[in-house]
């Protein structure tokens, strides 16, 4: 009887106690901040947002480093920064890391932002520009102001891509507080970032938005390829919302500024 | 002017308008307004987002046989009846290859190379439609954009003598369209286009209306919520949007173009009020006013039904796969060298 009574005590503690430790360490994972919610009760990720961070440069930390035109001096230097994957490593398997380490070294000729290409995904959320979610119960739309590159996701039965594209199809669901988003049929013509990081067709991205505050969503993509990496590997980052009055996208039609670039040398050679 | 605007809309959406595709044992898909337009009197109460809104989500397509401006023949005549509508229609279904009918802009039926589905972009002209008895989309007892002031002529005939001779000289010559910077199917206002693309699909998120138009992935997120244009000093190529909302109608107004984009030889002057209004489950009313004192003495409106589409919409990537423009000049540069050549 006593030791039965003792024992069923030890086993109440012991189920206490992991009950905390567990509620602990749930809050140590995720902040539970319960964001606004939309007339259907979702949470709500309208707005216009940006990404604060040298992504685009370099997915992993880096340095400072000069510009890539030196006649611009330090106005176009490389700006540092502590790098947004998951332990900084991108895990290349070893055929692909020398076309890594080209595409780096000839970047300014071989990335496709360099001429205006849509810029796939990730990549579309962490360029310098701002985004704009506009949030129905069916689809959503991400209009992104570089290049007016756009998505909808479809938040209804997953659907299948008609064929790959630069920006993908997209199928979206929610997950408590997160938006999910599955990303298939990419096209592997698109880069990471600056420094050469890349991808083939075979590229898989399940990105992750969730609420941390009024003006902030946590953004997490994981990024497969079995093609290029050895396995599946993750970037994340803060987007901060444009909250200045009247925040809108404008527009931003580079097309324009890479076509003397990609065909300046077929002008009419001026003898007139 | 707005007034006249709104009553218009009212007056047609009053008409049963698509009546007599109903009526022509060929039109594969009918639509139901067709039949409610007919067969009831009572008011379609278009759905509501869950923000209340009127709801135009959707895939949507504008194309259709109307042509923009009324052949001279019809004099003042701005609807066909039923039964004129059935003949042409049969008339330019059956057509043979080639054949001008007039009071029809055949545009994508008209023979060409295919891409996907004949049927979703009008290539069938087994299929092919009026969807709506106007006689033009340009409303109104003329049916013709008014003409073009002297100035207005003047400035655009300046700016054609300029690049006379130097069509070719570099891609700075050739047209927006053509460098995949604003195709012409997107420009705005947004008038059916003589080839595929005329799909637009509009997403409602709280405060803002996005219409994504399939044509080179252009999109225009427009916010309600009655801020005013950005500073004049921002000009744009698709302007600048603002839109509220007028009992079921979404009102979108643009200022702030540049003088790169004429619509029909406007100038940055140009002021664009543009009007979307859901008469039926599968039919949207879009109407547009065209103001520039500059280009013509009066504002014109004109006004294109567009039909639910069950798309998807695709990505159209124009710059990305844009091999036109190189071959262009590559062109102009070795005739150049061949005429250099000969010369000497």
């Amino acid at each position: 009887m006593r030791n039965w009574l003792s024992d069923s005590v030890i086993a109440g503690v012991t189920v206490a106690v992991v009950l905390m430790l567990a509620a602990m360490s749930g809050h140590a994972q995720a902040p539970a901040y319960r964001a606004p919610r939309t007339a259907d009760g979702k949470p709500n990720l309208n707005g216009i947002w940006q990404a604060l961070n040298t992504a685009n440069w370099d997915l992993q930390g880096h340095a400072a480093g000069k510009g890539p035109v030196p006649s611009l001096g330090a106005a176009f230097a490389v700006p540092p920064g502590l790098g947004v994957v998951e332990g900084d490593e991108i895990p290349y398997l070893p055929a692909a890391v020398a076309k890594k380490k080209s595409n780096q070294a000839s970047w300014t000729t071989l990335d496709p932002e360099v001429k205006c290409y849509l810029p796939g995904v990730p990549r579309a959320t962490y360029l310098p520009h701002p985004f704009q979610i506009v949030q129905s119960q069916q689809n959503i739309l991400i209009n992104y102001e570089y290049a007016d590159a756009v998505r909808i996701i479809n938040m209804g039965a997953p659907t299948k891509a008609p064929g790959d594209s630069w920006m993908g199809w997209s199928n979206g669901r929610w997950e408590g507080e997160t938006l999910v988003v599955d990303v298939t049929s990419l096209m592997e013509n698109t880069w990471f970032d600056r420094a050469g990081n890349f991808h083939s067709d075979a590229l898989h991205v399940v990105e992750r938005y969730t609420p941390r505050s009024a003006d902030t969503l946590n953004y997490e993509a994981t990024i497969e390829d079995p093609k290029v990496f050895s396995r599946p590997w993750k970037i994340s980052m803060p987007l901060y919302r444009r909250a200045e009055k009247n925040a809108t996208l404008l527009e931003y039609k580079c097309v324009e500024f890479a076509e003397e670039l990609m065909y300046g040398p077929l002008r009419k050679k001026s003898s007139n | 002017m707005s007034r006249r605007l709104l009553a218009s809309t009212l007056a047609l959406a009053a008409v049963p308008l698509v009546a007599l595709l109903a009526q022509a044992p060929a039109a594969g898909q009918t639509p139901s307004s067709a039949t409610k337009a007919t067969t009831g009197e009572k008011a379609w109460t278009p759905p509501r987002t869950v923000d209340g809104k009127p709801d135009l989500q959707g895939i949507w397509s504008n194309n259709t046989l109307t042509p923009f401006e009324r052949p001279k023949s019809l004099g003042a005549k701005e609807f066909y009846t039923d039964q004129e509508l059935a003949d042409l229609t049969k008339r330019v279904r059956e057509g043979s290859q080639g054949e001008e009918v007039e009071g029809a802009e055949l545009g994508a039926a008209n023979p060409q190379a295919v891409r996907y589905d004949l049927e979703l972009y009008g290539f069938d002209r087994g299929k092919v439609r009026y969807t709506s008895k106007r006689t033009s989309l340009v409303v109104g007892p003329e049916g013709v954009v008014p003409p073009m002031l002297p100035e207005a002529r003047a400035r655009n005939a300046a700016r054609a003598a300029e690049l006379k001779g130097h069509e070719f000289d570099s891609h700075e010559q050739r047209s927006l369209s053509e460098r995949c910077i604003l195709l012409n199917q997107v420009r705005i206002p947004m008038t059916p286009g003589a080839n595929e693309g005329n799909l637009l699909q509009i997403v409602q998120g709280s405060g803002y209306v996005s219409l994504l138009h399939e044509t080179d992935h252009n999109t225009r997120v427009i916010p309600t919520d009655g801020r005013p244009h950005v500073p004049q000093s921002i000009r744009q190529l698709q302007g600048d949007s603002v839109g509220h909302w007028e009992g079921n109608t979404f009102v979108v107004d643009t200022t702030n173009f540049t003088n790169r984009t004429a619509y029909r030889g406007s100038s940055d002057k140009l002021h664009l009020v543009e009007r979307f209004t859901r008469t039926a489950d599968d039919t949207l009313i879009y109407q547009f006013t065209v103001e520039d004192p500059t280009t013509w003495a009066k504002p014109w409106t004109a006004e294109v039904s567009w039909t639910k589409n069950k798309g998807p919409v695709y990505e159209w990537a124009c710059h990305e796969g844009n091999t036109m423009i190189a071959t262009i000049l590559r062109g102009a540069r070795v005739e150049e060298e061949a005429a250099q050549k000969k010369g000497k």
